[in-house]
């Protein structure tokens, strides 16, 4: 019986339980980002190495752009560790990509700061333009549209962040619908609204 | 009181070494390598420094637990993960003024005798990260940090450590395990990490902000430090003002300063002349204040005593067209989505109280839903491994203690208009 007398046990994927996609091509790192590796390896004990396993996923899907099962068989093999151990990283943590995503990914922040200040009408501008609806890909492969909790910068609202590490502050829905044109025109050039640039 | 922490991150190039040198950088260092690690205990307890992470326990007293003679290494792990929705402090320290936070970082590891110290930065800092990577460099390089620190033969190597999106990572046990490479779910407690905490190994986890405190307290004195703001509530303050104001941002402060002089005075009002109807005053986990109770202490002691809590001081600000259901739905789907899942009241519960407050947002709910959330917040808190659970239930309880008529207007009489801010309906993925 569920702890609450009123409530029924919930249905469908939650976090913590194990996903594990599907094998996908071959995967083998390529030597500069082993090299890359390694290094990372070399800041815990040697005994430790496990603590490199988000780097070496980072490292999968820049390499790759999103996580298979032959690429986390390959990360176990590299780090000396049970595909599972890799496997429970990547279902867990919601920055890595299991299905072949947009060559933009454009994540929209929805949390409270970014609410109060129109976020909901930023993610229904970016999606009615690009026709697609949260979660979704473009046909042609360019953006997608996925919603996000708080990003950490909620007196910039509403925030985006492209690719997990371009942001976007202060949006709107007509900034944000320049921005996916100006990416498709110039690509990542556009990609330059970091408030890091800015002084006051 | 003047800016202490914030005083120059508005100017070009604020971020270098060069720049931190001219405005006094590692002076409390050059003092804390002369001073012996209980000796530093000593000063950081009689500064009053609070831990500005969320709870507020102080910072000395938590050094202190680590066990001198243990013959494991020790560890400073700091929580860079900043993930309270409404917190925004530790991002703005670590991009414009990162020296003040090597320095503290190291005179945190002389203390407890560490060697190494891991910066767990969450992964949607990227471009911070680089900035830390390119200003650490320049830190090891003068001799701040590394090996031979200055010449006092200490040796503090700081690493850099990439999460990769979970709220859950900022619970300081759950922050251990992720940077050992598992899930960040949290560990039973005892032991506690200064015991038994990274690697098993002795483990202090503390906030950014508190270690950009900890310079000062050697730089100016503990007497300088303890002389700002109320008793027990010491040092200055960083505060973060979002939501409905006229200039959202960061502000310092000492801690008696009121949460009406920040959204009034600092943070410039609220827009439009509208009138204020609520505040969350230290990030989504703590009770929300109706308006007519703003005029307290922004401290650790002011905010318990008004009922709610300073947590990670960040101030969500909400106008009078706010409907208080939508920010409970709001929230409560952001802790659905970031419960670690490792117990079932939070991982049940927190799916079961987005659900209900999703159907009563819509204008579809009952009055008996009203007592179903009370009743189902009530089986999460004090109920869970970890304080997640217990942060769940103030966006709930509060919105239906101080709010209740929204609620029954969502009930009796449907959805109320939308405000400007949300104006454009139905939305595409609306649930
Ligand atoms: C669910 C949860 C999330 C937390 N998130 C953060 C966080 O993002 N940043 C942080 O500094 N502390 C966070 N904390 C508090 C830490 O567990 C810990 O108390 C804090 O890092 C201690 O640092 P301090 O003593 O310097 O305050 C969180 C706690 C919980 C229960
Ligand atoms: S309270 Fe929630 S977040 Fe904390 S351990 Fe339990 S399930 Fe995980
Ligand atoms: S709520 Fe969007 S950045 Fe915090």
């Amino acid at each position: 019986m569920s702890f609450h007398p009123q409530m029924p046990y919930g249905e469908g994927w939650h976090r913590s339980q194990r996903r594990v996609p599907p094998d996908g091509p071959p995967f083998a790192f390529t030597p500069e980002n082993l090299a890359r590796l390694e290094d990372i390896c070399s800041h815990y004990p040697p005994e430790q190495r496990k603590s490199a396993i988000i780097a070496a996923l980072y490292l999968v899907q820049e390499q790759q752009g999103y996580i298979t099962g032959n690429a986390m068989q390959h990360v176990a093999g590299v780090i000396g560790c049970a595909p599972a151990q890799v496997e429970d990283v990547v279902s867990y943590y919601v920055m890595f990509f299991t299905r072949p995503v947009g060559t933009y990914v454009v994540q929209v922040c929805r949390t409270l700061s970014c609410a109060l200040r129109g976020a909901e009408r930023v993610t229904e501008a970016l999606c009615r333009h690009l026709h697609v609806s949260p979660g979704e890909t473009t046909p042609d492969g360019m953006f997608t549209v996925v919603e996000f909790e708080c990003l950490g910068a909620c007196d910039r609202a509403p925030v985006i962040m492209v690719n997990n590490e371009h942001w976007h502050e202060c949006q709107d829905p007509d900034k944000v619908t320049e921005l996916v044109d100006a990416l498709r025109s110039d690509g990542v050039a556009a990609l330059s609204g970091c408030h890091l640039v800015k002084e006051r | 009181m003047d800016p202490v922490l914030t005083k120059h991150i508005g100017e070009p190039n604020a971020q270098t070494l060069d720049f931190s040198l001219q405005h006094g950088a590692y002076a409390g260092l050059r003092k804390a390598l002369g001073m012996a690690p209980d000796e530093i205990i000593d000063w950081v307890k009689k500064s009053g420094l609070r831990g500005r992470g969320g709870a507020g326990f102080p910072t000395g007293m938590k050094w202190g637990f680590v066990p001198k003679d243990s013959p494991k290494a020790k560890y400073l792990c700091v929580n860079a993960d900043e993930s309270e929705p409404g917190t925004f402090k530790d991002h703005v320290l670590m991009e414009r003024n990162p020296h003040l936070f090597f320095e503290g970082c190291v005179i945190a590891c002389r203390a407890i005798r560490a060697k190494v110290c891991y910066i767990y930065i969450r992964g949607e800092f990227y471009h911070l990260q680089r900035v830390l990577e390119t200003e650490l460099a320049r830190a090891y390089e003068a001799g701040f940090v590394g090996a031979n620190i200055l010449g006092s033969g200490e040796h503090v190597d700081i690493y850099i450590h990439r999460g990769a999106g979970a709220y859950e990572a900022g619970e300081e046990t759950a922050l251990i395990e992720s940077l050992e490479g598992k899930r960040a779910q949290p560990r039973l407690k005892p032991p506690f990490p200064a015991v038994v905490g990274l690697y098993g190994c002795p483990t202090v986890v503390n906030n950014v902000e508190t270690l950009c405190n900890v310079p000062l307290i050697f730089d100016r004195g503990w007497e300088w430090y303890a002389g700002i703001g109320p008793d027990k509530n010491t040092g200055p303050k960083l505060y973060c003002v979002s939501g409905h104001v006229n200039r959202p941002g960061v502000y310092e402060a000492d801690m008696s300063v009121t949460l009406r002089q920040l959204i009034y005075d600092y943070a410039g009002g609220i827009p439009g002349g509208r009138q204020l109807k609520a505040v969350i005053p230290g990030g989504s986990s703590t009770n929300v204040l109706p308006a007519d109770k703003i005029d307290v202490a922004a401290s650790f002691d002011g905010l318990v005593q008004a009922g709610s809590m300073l947590g990670s001081a960040g101030i969500i600000v909400m106008d009078e067209t706010t409907s208080m259901v939508w920010v409970a739905k709001n929230l409560l789907h952001f802790y659905e989505h970031e419960s670690c899942g490792k117990c079932t009241p939070c991982r049940e519960g927190t799916d079961w109280l987005y659900k209900i407050l999703s159907k009563v947002e819509r204008g579809e709910g009952e009055l008996r839903d009203l007592g179903l959330l009370f009743s189902v917040a009530d089986n999460i808190g004090g109920k869970t491994l970890c304080p997640f659970g217990d942060a769940v239930v103030p966006p709930v309880a509060s919105t239906l203690q101080h709010f209740r008529e929204d609620y029954e207007t969502h009930v009796r009489v449907g959805r109320p208009p939308l405000p400007p801010w949300r104006a454009q309906e139905e939305l595409i993925g609306a649930h």
